[in-house]
């Protein structure tokens, strides 16, 4: 078996078969960056997999999942600014998180260097937005980087610390889903480890590092200067580079995937536009756009989301009088979703309708029956929660949801959750909710980790202020939807065993004095915990505990402790069908004649849901036998 | 080296394994000397949601396959084989899949009816595409239901210049141990079936 920890740290060059993600790993491993920091969030958590993968003779550099992004940035910049190479990584919405700390960067000098890592997601795969994070870099006056695949993303971010370590800026590296899950073979270059330096460089006669009133100019002025300079070296790197069909009229400037997307859009093409594919999409490289723009009589910018790229290129094209006809987005889907191939073919189309036939435009989803969107696992305690809480409401109350598997509540059957914004956002929004609003009774739900990470303002809000709201926690032990990972109330952090912050304390330490606790598989107790606290008045919690079954049932396949147990349906089953349409657990399949079994595959048999069939017909594991219950495969 | 594109299109249910399949894909055509690259498109389909993986073995630019371009799909499931079929799979090519069904909440509540056998056949021969329906097998674990498809993969030759000492190959760089023993001895098995 190849070990991919073992891989990653060779000293020959080599070549392997890796995501983007792990390549990345690889080259901080070879630019010597000392710290790492993060928030999981998808599409970046294969980022850390990868480098707790590293042995550790290979020297690999400090990694903590911290408690949230702005946290994670801070760590990083502290670890800067003492003269260590440092990195910190996160999803696109976790720069909103970040952003206090972030757009501060550009007035440090930030002697070590840092890079930071954004796991941006056009087409919205797993955020709750696609926001188009070049707009940040913008607001902070820090560059960017933009890999289209696995290798640059390897080359990129060695390139980057090594600019970073040099003007001692941040640099951001821009990832987008599918680069970070790209797989290929990349050819990584050889590597010897440095001597390790942990002198504390720290020294304020390199900042000043206090942005007071008028200190602020000069260190504006300076970060300023550092962005035009690196202007002029974005005019000189290869990243930047045209790839020329000797096409005189046309041409395309694009970055990153949806280069590859055209090169894929134009496979049959004849008479290909020329490329000017941008690898350092902030500054703008200028002279090089410029030749470009010279070049050709028709230039369509290829943008992915938002026309950032276009308004700059456009206003340079005015500036130089230049006659050139100036292609950017046509309409609103232009803004929309990810450019895949067929993306990018239909834009092409819009642009230039003869160049490519209308049939390789097409591309158009063929609608397809029974959808399937993503559900709570077998087993989860989250349905158990949901199904218990739904009964104990009425349909005119309002439900408030947060981010995390939890946030699955929303979807048929149980549809718990009817507003979502961000991380944390739960208790707070749903206070707004209760402002004179005496008929409509609020609930709020939040996740374990995400209290950590940003719910805890909003309940000290709640205490603070005597909002009138349920607040339900539902307690996993882990932060589940990005492939659990540890979180402050666990006991454990990337490293190793720390000392847990235990949620019920923290909520006592903050004043919440009306808090009741319970397994969220006692679901009458939990009706009834629910019903009860709704008729008392002011900020209320229940936390709703039950391990992650997914986690936990990964861990026993990999002891060999997994004996697959199941439920099986007895012969009394009068298919009312609650198991399915009221508690949805996806084990549970329906013939064409209304007969109802469990599934050999999916369910774990931890009975869960016994409680909630009305003739009780749902048998457990060990009764089946005995009570000559029969399975439906 | 492939001159030509080869697009391999891999759908299945969060849960069933589908990144390591597709991995083993991706090896075993790299053991057999081909260009090969692809992507894995999970965002939160981990639970329990439809996934698909790609795999693009010759001069491909994007890891995305296009809409009614692949020249093979295959899945985990039989539900999502006809989605693979009907939005990914090019005419006159080949599905292969594993003849298990984890029903959608659809249908399970009885708002769409359930596949029947005949649906993805009649289907299949509508556009003159090669069916393959692999039925379920008795195996220890459910997970190995994927080395069953690696085998017909071997068996019938289905990726062109890939092997079966390529797919064992590929094994041998993902799984050790009892595992590994297992998985080559039931590929084997069906390979040569
Ligand atoms: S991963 Fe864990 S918390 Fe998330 S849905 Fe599955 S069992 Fe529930
Ligand atoms: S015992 Fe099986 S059917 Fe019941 S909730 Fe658990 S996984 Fe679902």
């Amino acid at each position: 078996m190849k070990k991919l920890g073992e891989i990653l740290a060779s000293h020959q060059p080599f070549s392997e078969i890796v995501i983007g993600n792990a390549a990345i790993a690889r080259a901080m491993l070879e630019a010597g960056v000392r710290v790492v920091t993060s928030y999981p969030g998808s599409p970046t958590p294969e980022i850390a997999e990868a480098l707790n993968a590293l042995p550790k003779e290979s020297q690999p550099p400090y990694f903590e999942f911290s408690v949230n992004e702005k946290v994670a940035t801070e760590v990083a910049v502290g670890a800067s600014v003492n003269g260590h190479l440092s990195c910190t990584f996160f999803k696109s919405v976790g720069l909103n998180v970040a952003a206090d700390t972030f757009v501060q960067l550009g007035l440090m000098e930030l002697i070590g260097g840092m890079v930071i890592l954004l796991g941006d997601d056009p087409g919205a795969n797993s955020s709750q937005n696609e926001q188009d994070n070049r707009h940040y870099a913008r607001l902070a006056y820090i560059p960017v980087f933009e890999p289209a695949n696995a290798q640059e993303a390897y080359e990129m971010f060695k390139e980057a610390a090594a600019l970073s370590q040099k003007r001692r800026m941040p640099v951001i590296v821009r990832l987008t889903t599918h680069v970070c899950h790209a797989k290929a073979k990349v050819r990584f270059q050889g590597w010897q480890p440095r001597p390790l330096d942990n002198t504390p460089r720290f020294d304020v006669k390199n900042g000043p590092y206090i942005p007071i009133s008028a200190s602020v100019f000069p260190l504006k002025r300076r970060a300023l200067e550092k962005l035009s300079d690196v202007a002029a070296y974005a005019d000189a790197s290869s990243f930047n580079a045209m790839t020329d069909f000797q096409n005189g009229r046309r041409g395309v400037i694009t970055m990153g995937a949806p280069f590859l997307s055209l090169m894929d859009a134009l496979e049959d093409v004849t008479a290909k536009p020329d490329i000017l594919k941008l690898g350092i999409i902030h500054p703008l490289a200028k002279e090089k756009t410029l030749a470009f723009l010279r070049q050709h009589e028709e230039v369509k910018i290829l943008e992915e989301l938002d026309d950032v790229l276009e308004r700059e290129i456009k206003a340079l094209a005015f500036e130089h009088g230049l006659p050139v006809r100036i292609i950017g987005k046509k309409d609103i889907d232009d803004w929309l979703g990810e450019y895949t191939p067929d993306k990018v073919a239909q834009v092409l189309y819009k642009t230039w309708p003869d160049l490519l036939a209308k049939d390789e435009a097409k591309g158009a989803p063929v609608a397809s029956r029974a959808p399937r969107p993503p559900q709570l696992c077998p087993g989860c305690g989250h349905r158990s929660a949901f199904y218990a809480v739904k009964q104990a409401l009425k349909e005119s109350d309002i439900t408030v949801a947060d981010i995390g598997c939890h946030t699955l509540g929303f979807l048929p059957p149980h549809q718990m959750g009817q507003i979502l914004l961000c991380m944390g956002h739960s208790s707070a929004t749903a206070s707004g909710l209760s402002l004179f609003n005496q008929e409509r009774r609020v609930v709020a739900f939040l996740g374990d980790s995400t209290f950590f990470h940003a719910g805890i303002p909003g309940i000290i809000n709640a205490v603070f202020n005597r909002h009138n709201l349920l607040l339900i926690i539902m307690e996993n032990g882990t932060t589940a939807m990005t492939g659990h990972q540890d979180h402050p109330g666990v006991g454990k952090n990337a490293n190793g065993a720390t000392d847990a912050i235990p949620l019920r304390r923290v909520l006592d330490a903050l004043g919440v004095t009306n808090i009741r606790e319970v397994d969220a598989y006692q679901q009458s107790k939990l009706r009834s915990l629910v019903e009860e606290a709704l008729l008392e008045s002011g900020f209320k919690v229940i936390i709703a505990k039950h391990p992650c079954m997914l986690k936990l049932t990964k861990e026993m396949r990999r002891r060999g402790q997994f004996r697959g147990r199941r439920v099986t349906i007895a012969p009394t089953c009068d298919q009312q069908h609650a198991c399915i349409a009221a508690f949805a657990c996806p084990t549970f399949q329906r013939t064409a004649d209304r007969q109802v079994s469990a599934h050999q595959d999916l369910c774990i048999g931890d009975g869960s849901c016994l409680q909630t069939c009305p003739t009780h017909a749902i048998l457990a594991p060990s009764d089946s036998a005995a009570k000559g219950g029969a399975s439906h495969d | 080296m492939t001159e030509h594109k080869f697009d391999i299109y891999i759908t299945g249910v969060g849960g069933q394994g589908i990144g390591l399949f597709s991995e083993a894909l991706i090896r075993a055509a790299d053991h057999a000397g081909l260009v090969v690259g692809g992507v894995d498109t999970h965002g939160l389909a981990q639970r329990g949601g439809a996934v698909v993986s790609h795999v693009r073995i010759g001069p491909a630019y994007s890891p995305l396959i296009r809409r009614g371009c692949a020249d093979l799909a295959i899945s985990l499931e039989s539900y999502e084989a006809l989605r693979a079929l009907q939005e990914y799979l090019a005419d006159a090519k080949t599905l292969l899949y594993y003849d298990v069904r984890w029903q959608p909440l659809s249908v399970r509540l009885g708002k769409e009816s359930p596949l029947t056998d005949d649906f993805i056949r009649q289907e299949c021969l509508r556009r003159n595409i090669r069916e393959i329906r692999v039925a379920p097998e008795s195996l220890t674990d459910s997970r190995m239901q994927n080395t069953v498809l690696l085998g017909y993969l071997a068996k019938e030759a289905l990726i062109p210049g890939v092997k079966l000492q390529h797919y064992e190959a590929a094994l041998n760089d993902l799984m050790q141990g009892s595992m590994l023993e297992q998985n080559l001895a039931l590929l084997q098995k069906i390979a040569s079936a």
